[in-house]
């Protein structure tokens, strides 16, 4: 019967929506999970120690600037996690696969966890770099304005007990909420040069980075971005399968 | 179309409460903040604008829950998702009879609240301008988290954790217009982008609206 379906598989062409059936998807999954766990820890670990005892201290920031190997992977993270969960909400509203709602249900607390991490991470930064641990900047508003908008996502999550519908309007608040989102982002640049003239914390250090420290954190933001495809594997199945129990129990309900 | 706003507006002066209570913890937040604060005028003077603004997003937060959690309740709102009407029309008019009761009041009391602020004279004229200008991108906003929360049995503290980050944008360009046209500086900036948001979120906030009331009314 597995020969049989893979016969089938391979006779059409491959095709990313295969694996909107959540057997297909946890088969994938299930298959892709330890490659991506051993990656994400090699990354994790090997970029973290390079970066920690091989690079030398910066000139002007000392050690601290080592905080750069946790900060800017898991900013990035916080962001392109907020897009996944964009994209897959697009998904299930166009073309209502199940798995893709939960990959969004699933990514939104791994997106939560990174936008603390790069806000803490940012404010024991902050306290050597500018002697405070928080300002008005742009940057750090806009992520303290995402980390609302996930928490309001998962909130909206757990409040709804119909999980289609709950993914209807999570998707739907995701939609919204990304462009305003993006509407605040740009508004809060406006808003810090109205309130400070001419101050400049700019955190853009990808610029100015030299190639030493440079290459410790690529490893970094790979590890990062294979952790995060590991997490969000890893609890969509969760979520699929949870799903699949609260069907079984449903169905002896019926039976008795 | 114009039967519902005539009844909705009918039914929120006679069933008292969204307009009072709105123009009430809009007074009572400005009140409170000298106590808060202190009394000391030059300071109020720079806060001025910014708590109005504040205190007017507060008290449309407030009113909220209330646009509709009754015509859920008594079914209305199933006769009017099966209406004639466009359900994104509804929506629209449902917005617009929040803004008559509570945008419309706001606006008239805050050059009032402003003299307890000490808002300077200038302001109030910018102070009136740009409420007048956002709040119907909260109302229409808010009529989105009430949508998405309405039916919910705790959905008075969700449906303000939802709608604030979204307000982000409009508190900041509003209270933006009105502080630097209290402190009379060059305020079209800002003046435009409110006037984008308002007519973005009034052109496009209608159909997330009636996308969501369809979703909970399944």
């Amino acid at each position: 019967m597995l020969e049989q379906k893979q016969k089938e598989s391979t006779k059409k062409p491959m095709s990313i929506w295969e694996y909107a059936n959540p057997t297909k998807f946890l088969r994938l999954s299930a298959r892709l999970l330890p490659v991506l766990w051993i990656c994400a820890a090699t990354f994790i670990v090997g970029g973290l120690i390079w970066g920690f005892f091989f690079t030398p201290d910066d000139y002007r920031q000392g050690s601290t600037v080592k905080i750069i190997y946790l900060h800017v992977p898991s900013a990035l993270m916080a962001i392109n996690a907020w897009f996944m969960m964009l994209v897959s909400s697009l998904v299930w509203v166009v073309r209502r696969h199940h798995v893709s709602a939960l990959a969004a249900k699933a990514a939104a607390p791994v997106g939560l966890v990174m936008t603390l991490i790069a806000l803490l991470t940012g404010a024991i930064w902050g306290q050597p770099m500018w002697g405070t641990w928080w300002a008005w900047d742009p940057r750090l508003t806009s992520f303290l304005v995402l980390f609302l908008f996930y928490v309001g996502y998962i909130a909206l999550w757990q409040a709804v007990d119909d999980s289609d519908a709950a993914a209807d309007l999570t998707s739907i608040l995701c939609l919204v909420g990304s462009v305003f989102a993006v509407l605040s982002r740009y508004a809060v640049n406006f808003w810090n040069q109205g309130l400070h003239q001419g101050a400049s914390l700019s955190l853009d250090k990808e610029k100015n980075v030299a190639d030493v420290f440079a290459y410790p954190l690529y490893m970094c933001m790979a590890g990062f971005i294979l952790l995060f495809l590991a997490l969000v594997f890893y609890r969509t199945g969760t979520e699929i399968r949870l799903r699949r129990i609260a069907a079984l129990i449903a169905r002896e309900r019926r039976v008795i | 179309m114009r039967a519902l706003l005539i009844r909705d507006l009918r039914l929120a002066m006679r069933a008292g409460g969204g307009f009072g209570l709105g123009l009430a913890f809009f007074l009572i937040v400005v009140v409170l903040v000298p106590f808060a604060v202190g009394p000391d005028t030059s300071a109020l003077a720079v806060i001025a604008p910014g708590i109005l603004w504040l205190g007017a997003l507060l008290s449309c937060l407030l009113s909220l829950d209330r646009i509709l959690a009754l015509d859920w309740e008594d079914g209305s709102l199933d006769l009017l998702a099966t209406s004639p009407l466009p359900l994104e029309a509804v929506m629209g008019v449902k917005a617009v009879v929040h803004w008559l009761t509570t945008g419309v009041p706001l606006v008239l009391a805050a050059p009032v609240l402003g003299i307890l602020l000490n808002l300077p004279s200038q302001g109030i004229i910018w102070i009136m301008l740009s409420l007048g200008l956002g709040t119907p991108a909260l109302s229409i906003i808010g009529v989105f988290g009430a949508a998405l929360t309405v039916g919910f049995k705790r959905g008075g503290l969700l449906l303000s954790l939802l709608v604030m980050p979204l307000y982000v944008p409009t508190l900041i360009f509003g209270a933006e217009v009105a502080r630097r046209g209290s402190q009379g500086m060059a305020v079209e900036t800002p003046f435009v982008m409110l006037a984008g948001i308002t007519a973005g979120s009034l052109a496009l906030m209608p159909i997330a609206c009636a996308a969501v009331v369809r979703v909970n009314l399944r």
